[in-house]
């Protein structure tokens, strides 16, 4: 055997392998991918709330994208209790200002950032809410302040479509 | 066998291998002993892996989204086509799959036929192979059932109702099967358990179908038994390895232009209807690959006589072994079995072209004929031949009817491979 | 390789076979260049817009489609409507949502989210208001019908003066593409039923081919994608066939066998 040879045969089989590993990847893809949420659910991106009837102190819960989302109407006392916690008290520092565009109406997910359960209504020691789960408490702003949760409860995108109705998403 | 005294050369896989023999395993399925004149009809066995490999995979994928349930299953299935990332894709590999699947084992099918390979000692392979032939029909037959479009519930109906056919308990038998007195949600949900359990027990069966193999390991095109390890085997890697893989991507080509271009064409239009128990199509037909024991089915008129036909004509296979009487593997030194060989073949497809069309007037007659003269080939041709036919001389080696020539020449073309393979 | 010639031929001759056994008493449908048959066959967009017209202006009213939904008319490879003109199309459309806060259903108008609306509550009611046939869906139509696009094109330009000797019942009418000649439909088009705003001419072999087109897309919206897709992988296998055969002779040269 000449000395050329082996190298054709090295480049063909470096070749075979790595064309044959591309092709292999190719396919794994749409397998993982199937995986992923669907285009009927990408399209359920918004939904829309009535919320004429929510009394000031009250929270209602609605089900955006398999999540709830707590809708709280607050009182003049807990605005001004959101409003006047210091920054550095907090574990996860947010202003109420940027959380509450309409101070009125606080929207958020109800949906614990430690391990994803939901924390009750009214309960904790800071008047907003409490996870049973694990013992997080949030401030009537639906900030972290006591517990392992490391975030806020997170703020969704959502606009006023008029008065009354909430469109979220 | 020469690997069973195989010592890993490495100190951790020496120790793993004392506790699980994975490596003496590995080891053997590599230097695994194969004889160097296989030829393509060889590739099949690589080729059928393949298929049940993707069809797990694909339909577990599938699995993920489909909706067992009467109400939901053929919208699911369109949910899968349209919204599943890739759903279009993975179904339709699916769906194309289980003709590919049928069309490879068919060819292996036939391939053992000719070349004897299901003679002795193959028995074994040959019958675990006739056991997954059927689970295969059990699994693709479910399968299709389960989009729930007309020829999906037709063909359950029909299909269940063969069972009907059997004396005093059949009736009990076919409501039992049903879950309760039609095909609906109940047979749907047990088809689809059923449908998703059987390529496993497929799965464990190839193992044995293999393993089996493995003892005498292949017949050749030759159809004599050869030494292993010799000078007429090579390793199966890289060699067989190699081989297989070629003939898998050709395989594959045909597979891709079906699943790009023409996905449909091998199924019917009727089952993208959904599911009407008011309304049967005007034409029921099986998928393609059934069709040949359909028209078996038809062909006899009398309801449970047609059906003892059709499942005798696929447990026939079972005992072909011990009705080939011939000594002779290989068809290359039995003239006369070539020849009537081919016309099985013939049979066999002239039968599923009268599968596919309306049974009556000359079809029937042709379907009838064609069915008796399948029996006739397994039940009198096959152990007559032995004993009539006049064979041709068998080669002692399976290198002299490939290299021809003079002895001298093939040791030293022999020698000079020896020496490169060192 | 003799042996691979042997393999196709084989090939050729089932598939020969399965395409004659389809093609089994098949009528002469009407012929018309399809732009989306073919190994790059693309949808013809305005043929597409125009096919959404004519189905929703004249089918839909007896014919739901109820696996679309209005977000796919902006979809790419389909119509590829604007997404606001897509929103518009849905917005002019009223579904019934619900339950509200008091329990009561209520009508809003469709999102891009919502599936077409369908033009009765339910099969019965579909058969009630068309003397007992029910209009079929046609999501998937096209792949419903053995003939496909040249069937529905045909049939739509089918009907005609019955023969001598055929009696036809009340509200039953002759087509001669329609499998036993007798169809509830009556001719669902005639010139200028729609008007275009592209300036075509609404003839009705121009209406049937762009309806046809349209239900084409609907009951396989990824085409496109599997055409590109397709092509892709099969230059692919065929680069990787070459590598491996070469790579198979190297390997087998080590051998005298024949390969």
């Amino acid at each position: 055997m000449s000395e050329k040879k082996p190298k054709r045969r090295d480049f063909l089989f470096t070749a075979s392998y790595a064309v044959g590993a591309v092709g292999v990847g190719a396919v794994v893809w749409p397998l993982i991918d199937q995986m992923n949420p669907d285009a009927s659910v990408k399209a359920l991106a918004s939904t829309e709330v009535d919320v004429s009837s929510v009394k000031p102190g009250n929270t209602i819960t609605v089900l955006w994208r398999g999540k709830p989302v707590f809708i709280r109407r607050r009182t003049q006392d807990e605005i001004s209790e959101a409003r006047s916690v210091k920054m550095e008290d907090l574990i996860h520092p947010e202003k109420d200002e940027d959380r509450a565009k309409n101070p009125e109406w606080l929207v958020m997910l109800g949906v614990c950032t430690h391990l994803g359960c939901v924390p009750l209504n009214d309960k904790g020691d800071y008047d907003g809410w409490f996870c049973p789960c694990h013992g997080s408490h949030y401030d009537i702003s639906g900030r972290i302040r006591k517990g392992p949760a490391p975030l806020n409860m997170e703020v969704p995108k959502y606009e006023f479509v008029n008065s009354n109705t909430i469109k979220i998403g | 066998m020469s690997d069973h005294n195989y010592t890993p050369s490495s100190k951790v896989g020496k120790w793993f291998n004392d506790r699980l023999p994975l490596l003496t395993l590995a080891n053997h399925l590599t230097d695994y002993p194969t004889p160097k004149n296989l030829n393509y009809w060889w590739t099949f066995g690589g080729i059928l892996t393949f298929c049940l490999i993707t069809q797990i995979v694909t339909g577990l994928t599938l699995a993920m989204h489909y909706i067992a349930h009467a109400d939901m299953a053929f919208e699911s299935v369109e949910h899968i086509m349209r919204d599943v990332n890739y759903g279009w894709l993975i179904r339709y590999i699916h769906a194309n799959g289980a003709s590919m699947f049928f069309l490879a084992v068919y060819i292996h099918i036939f391939r053992s036929l000719f070349y004897g390979s299901y003679k002795s000692p193959r028995e074994i392979i040959w019958i675990i192979g006739i056991i997954i032939y059927l689970l295969m029909m059990a699994a693709a037959f479910m399968g299709y059932v389960l989009p729930w479009g007309q020829m999906s519930f037709w063909g359950a109906t029909v299909i269940t109702n063969l069972f009907s056919a059997i004396p005093l308990v059949g009736e009990g038998i076919v409501t039992w099967l049903w879950g309760g007195y039609s095909v609906d949600n109940p047979t749907l949900t047990r088809f689809f358990t059923l449908h998703y359990l059987i390529p496993f027990l497929i799965l464990g069966l190839v193992v044995l179908h293999i393993w089996a193999l493995h003892v005498p390991g292949n017949n050749n095109p030759v159809g004599i038994d050869i030494k292993k390890p010799s000078k007429d085997t090579v390793p199966f890697h890289p060699y067989i390895v190699i081989k297989d893989g070629f003939a898998l991507l050709m395989f594959m080509i045909v597979f891709a232009f079906f699943v790009f271009y023409s996905p449909n064409i091998l199924g019917h239009a009727d089952n993208y209807i959904e599911a009407n128990p008011m309304v049967t199509p005007a034409h029921i037909v099986p998928e393609w690959y059934l069709l040949p024991f359909y028209a078996i089915l038809r062909s006899v008129p009398d309801k449970l006589l047609g059906v003892v036909a059709m499942l005798s004509a696929i447990l026939i296979l079972a005992v072909l072994p011990w009705l080939d009487t011939s000594k002779i593997r290989s068809a290359v030194f039995r003239p006369l079995y070539k020849q009537f060989y081919w016309i099985l073949v013939a049979d066999v497809l002239i039968l599923g072209y009268m599968g596919a069309m309306p049974a009556e007037g000359l079809y029937l007659l042709i379907a009838r004929v064609a069915t008796a003269y399948y029996f006739l080939h397994f039940l009198v041709v096959l152990p007559v031949l032995g004993f009539k036919e006049k064979t041709l001389p068998v080669p002692l080696s399976i290198t002299e009817p490939i290299l021809g020539g003079s002895p001298d020449l093939v040791i030293a073309k022999n020698d000079k491979r020896d020496a490169k393979l060192k | 390789m003799r042996n691979f010639s042997k393999i196709f031929s084989v090939l050729a001759l089932i598939f020969i076979l399965q395409i004659n056994v389809n093609a089994g008493e098949k009528v002469e449908y009407l012929k018309t260049d399809w732009s989306f048959k073919g190994l790059f066959g693309k949808f013809d967009r305005g043929s597409l817009q125009r096919g959404y017209q004519v189905y929703t202006e004249v089918c839909a009213s007896c014919h739901s489609m109820k696996y679309l939904s209005y977000r796919n008319l902006s979809e790419k490879g389909g119509p590829e409507f604007s997404v606001a003109e897509a929103k518009a199309i849905a917005a002019s459309f009223e579904v019934t949502d619900g339950p509200n806060a008091d329990g009561e259903m209520f009508q809003r108008p469709a999102k891009l989210s919502d599936k077409f609306v369908m033009p009765y509550e339910n099969v019965k009611a579909a058969q009630a208001a068309n003397g007992g046939a029910y209009p079929p869906d046609m999501s998937v139509l096209v792949k419903a019908r053995g003939g496909g696009v040249d069937y529905i094109y045909s049939l739509l330009q089918g009907y005609e003066d019955a023969p001598v000797g055929v009696v036809l019942d009340e509200g039953v009418y002759y087509n001669k593409y329609m499998y036993g000649n007798k169809i509830k439909m009556s001719a669902p088009l005639s010139d200028g039923i729609v008007e275009y705003g592209d300036g075509t001419i609404a003839s009705v072999d121009q209406m049937s081919k762009d309806v046809t087109t349209f239900l084409m897309w609907a009951a396989e919206p990824h085409l496109e994608t599997r055409h590109k897709m397709g092509f892709k992988a099969i230059v692919y296998l065929i680069i990787l066939t070459v590598l491996v055969y070469f790579s198979m002779k190297k390997i087998w040269s080590r051998v005298e066998s024949e390969v």
